[in-house]
């Protein structure tokens, strides 16, 4: 990725960009007159919200783990199972991959979203030694990925809908699901206030700096 | 015998170094520090800043001019030919990319996926089977499953996701384009409707329950027998033409279109 090209922004222009329809207006101004928009040369609030929304996420990421995600009844047992210990339970049984697939979905995913999403937030202010090509591939990676952690809530849909056989065999939704729906769709939400434009500023900074640096460093 | 090279004499290089940055001896004997001299890096950003300056101040057509809407970068918008895109330099995120009767596929598409989704509403989903009991449950029940108390609400944003922002979307598409498509002008709120169903994209979840289905079949294979119902082939054929119509779909096209038409 050509991460430190630099390129002439619609702000160095003295332009806003419209980013719903891709149109550039003077500064000023207001609204798209296009798409009818709000138009913000960077968003300045974007920060506050990434975190607000960061931390709803968090907070219901915790009692996802802690309450049952859906309770199994069998004619001779009922078992209830956290989305880890269901995750056990399966490789007790022998099915290895359905294991991993859940433990990668719903619990490596969702963490690992968590720290991408703080540590691009932190980067814009403090600076990193990561690349801006790498930090918008990260960036692409958590909004494409995050819609998938929802899977773990449609199977709970499916099989509770499904799985109703009298005294055969039944499977009901467990509060859990809820808040993990909730963390899932709060985390989607932090990742999107995040204006990305944010990642490619810092670079042209930093680039100076660095040229700068650098140069003083040969002199000495 | 070693022969230093003339280059590593320190007299002709360093001393020409030296003037262009001084280092911290030199400047408390010299008394009032040189200036050092800006770095090519420096004079190309300025550069680039008072050109900035300049050309905003000059009225022009800013028509033609498109920004990444991901990075920023600014470039000029051309027509591409039927096939070509184009894309952001330095992030790579899609800007133009006109497909032959983009239009009339979309409509088409688009249709199907109206057609289809309601055909796996209403069709069995998943059948599912054990020791002489039997239930089948259809999209409606599978969306609808979390009924008690506070899981309604899940209920809501299940039904949503699968079926109501697709349907939702599909629709807003047909109304934006038809009338672009058969040269009339834009309906009313053509571009809110387009902004509305851009804006749901992501919250459009169907190819992640058609994968749910997956993982839920494998999850209680070993408790009950389940089998697909046509509903589930439908929905399915739903997840791939979305992914179609979203690859045929080049909102810089639209966008223009919906201006061109008012101008």
């Amino acid at each position: 990725m050509a991460g430190v090209v630099h390129m002439t922004t619609a702000r160095d222009m003295g332009l806003v960009a419209c980013t719903t329809c891709t149109k550039v207006w003077p500064i000023a101004t207001e609204r798209c007159e296009r798409c009818g928009a709000t138009l913000q040369s960077r968003d300045t609030q974007s920060l506050s919200r990434v975190w607000a929304w960061w931390v709803a996420g968090v907070m219901f990421y915790i009692p996802a783990n802690m309450y049952p995600m859906l309770s199994t009844r069998t004619l001779l047992s009922t078992s209830e199972d956290t989305i880890v210990g269901g995750a056990v339970e399966l490789i007790k049984y022998g099915s290895v991959g359905i294991a991993i697939i859940i433990l990668v979905a719903s619990v490596l995913i969702p963490i690992a979203k968590f720290l991408c999403i703080a540590y691009l937030a932190l980067s814009v202010r403090r600076g990193t030694e990561l690349s801006a090509g790498a930090r918008f591939i990260m960036y692409e990676l958590v909004e494409y990925i995050g819609r998938w952690s929802m899977i773990d809530v449609f199977v709970v849909a499916i099989l509770s809908s499904l799985v109703q056989l009298n005294v055969a065999a039944s499977i009901n939704p467990g509060i859990a699901s809820l808040s993990f729906a909730l963390s899932v769709i709060f985390t989607m939400l932090s990742a999107q206030a995040f204006d990305s434009r944010l990642i490619w500023d810092r670079l042209d900074e930093d680039d100076v700096a660095r040229a700068k640096h650098s140069d003083l460093e040969g002199a000495r | 015998m070693r022969v230093d090279h003339p280059s590593r004499n320190t007299s002709g290089r360093k001393l020409g170094d030296d003037a262009a940055f001084p280092g911290k001896g030199e400047r408390d004997v010299d008394g009032p520090r040189e200036r050092a001299w800006p770095s090519p890096r420096e004079v190309l950003c300025w550069g680039q800043k008072l050109w900035g300056v300049l050309v905003s101040s000059l009225p022009r057509n800013l028509d033609d001019l498109i920004a990444c809407p991901q990075c920023d970068a600014l470039y000029r918008a051309k027509e591409l030919a039927h096939g070509e895109r184009s894309s952001c330099l330095r992030c790579h995120t899609q800007l133009i990319a006109p497909r032959k009767k983009a239009g009339m596929i979309i409509i088409m598409l688009s249709l199907s996926i109206m057609i289809l989704i309601g055909g796996a509403l209403w069709f069995p989903f998943l059948e599912i089977s054990r020791s002489g009991f039997r239930n089948s449950a259809t999209l409606i029940d599978a969306a609808l499953a979390f009924s008690d108390g506070l899981l309604v609400f899940l209920s809501l944003s299940v039904l949503a996701m699968i079926v109501l922002i697709p349907l939702l979307r599909v629709m807003l598409v047909l109304y934006v384009l038809t009338p672009l498509v058969f040269d009339k002008p834009p309906r009313a709120h053509a571009r809110p409707a387009f902004r509305l169903s851009e804006a749901l994209r992501p919250w459009s979840m169907a190819e992640i329950f058609a994968l749910g289905c997956a993982v839920s079949l494998v999850k209680v294979a070993d408790l009950a027998r389940i089998d697909f119902g046509p509903a589930f082939w439908m929905f399915a054929s739903v997840v791939v033409i979305i992914m179609v119509q979203d690859r045929y779909m080049c909102r810089w096209s639209v966008w223009t279109a919906l201006d061109e038409d008012r101008a």
